[in-house]
């Protein structure tokens, strides 16, 4: 074909029409429905992310062979932010603006949620952070079903006092999420008639702790409550082990294990360290037994599995079952449909959409370390995000668009 | 009088661990002035060598004092013949050269061992002092680092090879006028600080948990340490760090591990304003 300018035009104006063509058929709602992911799979938080992002996939394939949704198909856009908060801006930019997808699923740390939150709020796309955090936000776009600190830390304190004493040291990671979670201990310690007998904040780079083993022997409390975050604190708990204090003063942790340290730990130095978490390999029950074998279907193990891991999973079942209520991907029909107070059957339980917070309602178990695995102890069943709904009512003040600093 | 001595121990324990970490660095940048930026990695892979070899059934010392050394000595060497010897003398030229390799090491480690924490536990049982409770290894740690300090005065003193090694990163031309290839030399120096990188990741690996960034968590308080040292090889890396251990404990012990990391830096600085050519421009001078 020769190049000029008629059949230049011709040809052009025929690849544009083509071009429009598809938008014109999604639009009439037979195209496959977009669910967008921005997960960290590579770069220093791929430990978290990369699970996070295979158990999206998984739950967007069972979707599918069970014949999509309101007979469309779902289709996975997803992109690697790479641990970088710069590129979670970004991606949620090019999600809405030029994949223009239905929802969009992830973030891990607090820093890249709030980095993308009111990008997704501004064009009106539906976003679900399934991840556990230390509570407060509060916007009727966005669905949270990690558990708070008052699911997690009111359940544990308790239970570590009651194995231990009323003297409680806490060690946390100097962050926002330690100072937070440090706060809620202090005050469910005092609320359990308990006292602190000291707090340190450590760096996230800090990796000797001799001298906080040190004082903490020197405070000689009862219990030791560690909120420490990330690869350099794992060498506390190597360390405690390792000057033999693991056997004098008991443990307790409100991260370990969520990106499946306890693996990496030896038994004898796991051993005995107490937690709670919606999730546990561990759990006996069906839904976590068929859970398991899906996904050593298609992954060939059960390793990667964790607690944000499971949490992302029920957040894609979450959004599916509120897509199928509401008949429609319109995104305030699903908004309307999860906050009927939707529930759904996850491999950690049943999850309740709590519709005052837009938070979850689940179960919580508490469980100790054994074996390099979680053995659960209690259930506490079917827990209310109550720290959020004490700042958070999304009835009343729909436009609420505020993270609240929980006032202890 | 217990928790004295868990102190005693403790600063101990801190200077032992600079002086192990800054060890490579002291030779690689005091003798032979390479700025190798890269020091944490060497550190990060005598680390991995030591829990590879652990996870194949090795026993974990011969694994940390034998293998973790001469294999990160072997890459060190490679590097050596690749890299640096086209940079000796051009001391801007190896930093960035350096940094480079730095981040190529973080991410061959990446890709090989995944970007997890591992580690392997401590084979040193705690011990009871009193009412306290303290960690073994930490005197594992206070005698390797002693020998270590032996074992360099011994061959930089006392071997003709040390001889010939402080000679050449002297006077190169003389060295060679004398018969010997500063080549070679360089080469074999060079192998010799890569290997103390290895051995000080090696050596700490069972007390950390272990992610292929690792190494930048060591590479500023060694740079202090030997630049604070100043020229004088042994007795500079021991005064200096005697300084900062103590210092860094005593405020550890006193408010908290933070503002003693805060206190060995603010010493560094005036310790670096007041001395700019380091400790041993001043005392021990003419010591080696």
């Amino acid at each position: 074909m020769s190049l000029n300018r008629r059949n230049l035009l011709k040809s052009t104006a025929a690849l544009s029409a083509a071009a429009m063509m598809p938008k014109v058929l999604m639009a009439d709602g037979h195209g496959p429905i977009k669910l967008g992911s921005v997960l960290d799979t590579s770069g220093g938080f791929d430990a978290y992310g990369r699970p996070m992002d295979m158990a999206m996939r998984l739950a967007v394939e069972e979707i599918n062979t069970g014949g999509g949704l309101l007979g469309r198909e779902v289709e996975v856009v997803a992109y690697d932010t790479q641990s970088d908060m710069a590129l979670y801006t970004q991606y949620a930019q090019r999600l809405t603006r030029q994949d223009q997808v239905d929802v969009v699923h992830g973030g891990i740390l607090s820093a890249s949620r709030e980095a993308i939150r009111q990008t997704l709020r501004r064009s009106e796309t539906l976003y679900f952070y399934n991840v556990l955090y230390e509570g407060g936000v509060c916007d009727r776009n966005i669905f949270i079903n990690g558990v708070t600190p008052a699911q997690q830390v009111e359940a544990l304190v308790p239970h570590a006092m009651a194995n231990s004493g009323p003297r409680v040291y806490v060690i946390a990671a100097d962050y926002n999420y330690g100072h937070n979670t440090a706060g809620w201990i202090r005050h469910y310690v005092e609320a359990n008639g308990g006292e602190i007998v000291g707090i340190d904040f450590l760096p996230l780079d800090v990796n000797d702790f001799g001298s906080t083993i040190a004082s903490i022997q020197t405070a000689s409390p009862d219990l030791v409550i560690a909120p420490l975050v990330g690869g350099a604190h794992l060498s506390f708990f190597r360390q405690w082990a390792a000057s033999g204090m693991k056997d004098r003063i008991p443990l307790a942790s409100t991260t370990m294990g969520v990106g499946n340290e306890h693996k990496v730990l030896t038994p004898e130095e796991g051993d005995g360290i107490m937690v709670a978490y919606n999730y546990s390999q561990e759990l006996d029950t069906p839904n976590n037994t068929s859970f398991k074998e899906r996904w050593t279907a298609a992954y060939g193990n059960t390793d990667d599995i964790h607690e944000i891991a499971v949490s992302n999973y029920q957040g894609v079942v979450t959004w599916a079952e509120a897509v199928r209520q509401a008949g429609s991907i319109d995104r305030m029909a699903i908004i309307e449909a999860l906050e009927t107070g939707l529930s759904i059957e996850g491999p950690a339980g049943t999850v309740t959409v709590d519709p005052q917070t837009h938070h979850a309602i689940l179960d919580v178990h508490l469980m100790e370390i054994r074996d390099q695995g979680m053995q659960v102890i209690e259930t506490l069943p079917q827990r209310q995000p109550v720290d959020v709904q004490a700042v958070c009512d999304l009835g009343a003040n729909p436009d609420d668009n505020t993270q609240y600093e929980i006032e202890i | 009088m217990d928790l004295s001595f868990v102190i005693l121990v403790e600063m101990l324990y801190a200077v032992a661990t600079l002086v192990l970490i800054s060890a490579g660095l002291a030779v690689v940048f005091g003798m032979m002035k390479v700025i190798n930026l890269a020091h944490g990695e060497f550190m990060m892979m005598g680390g991995y060598a030591t829990i590879t070899a652990v996870n194949f059934g090795v026993n974990i010392f011969v694994a940390m004092l034998i293998i973790a050394p001469i294999a990160v000595g072997l890459i060190g060497l490679l590097v050596e013949r690749l890299v640096i010897r086209h940079l000796y003398g051009r001391l801007i030229d190896t930093m960035l050269a350096t940094w480079g390799l730095s981040l190529l090491f973080v991410g061959l480690a990446t890709m090989i061992f995944g970007n997890t924490t591992t580690g392997i536990s401590t084979p040193i049982p705690g011990f009871t002092v009193g009412n306290y409770q303290v960690n073994g290894y930490n005197f594992f740690i206070i005698v390797i680092s002693i020998m270590l300090i032996a074992g360099m005065l011994a061959v930089l003193k006392g071997t003709r090879a040390g001889l010939i090694a402080r000679g050449t990163m002297q006077r190169s031309d003389m060295a060679s006028a004398l018969g010997y290839s500063p080549d070679r030399i360089y080469m074999a120096t060079f192998f010799c600080g890569s290997a103390l990188s290895g051995l000080a990741g090696a050596v700490l690996a069972p007390l950390v948990g272990l992610v292929p960034t690792s190494g930048v968590a060591y590479i500023a308080k060694a740079f202090i340490t030997v630049v604070a040292g100043g020229p004088a090889l042994i007795a500079g890396l021991i005064s200096s760090a005697a300084s900062f251990g103590i210092i860094n404990q005593v405020f550890a012990f006193a408010v908290s591990p933070v503002i003693g990391d805060v206190a060995l830096f603010v010493t560094a600085i005036v310790l670096l304003r007041l001395m700019p050519q380091g400790i041993t421009s001043r005392f021990f001078k003419g010591k080696l």
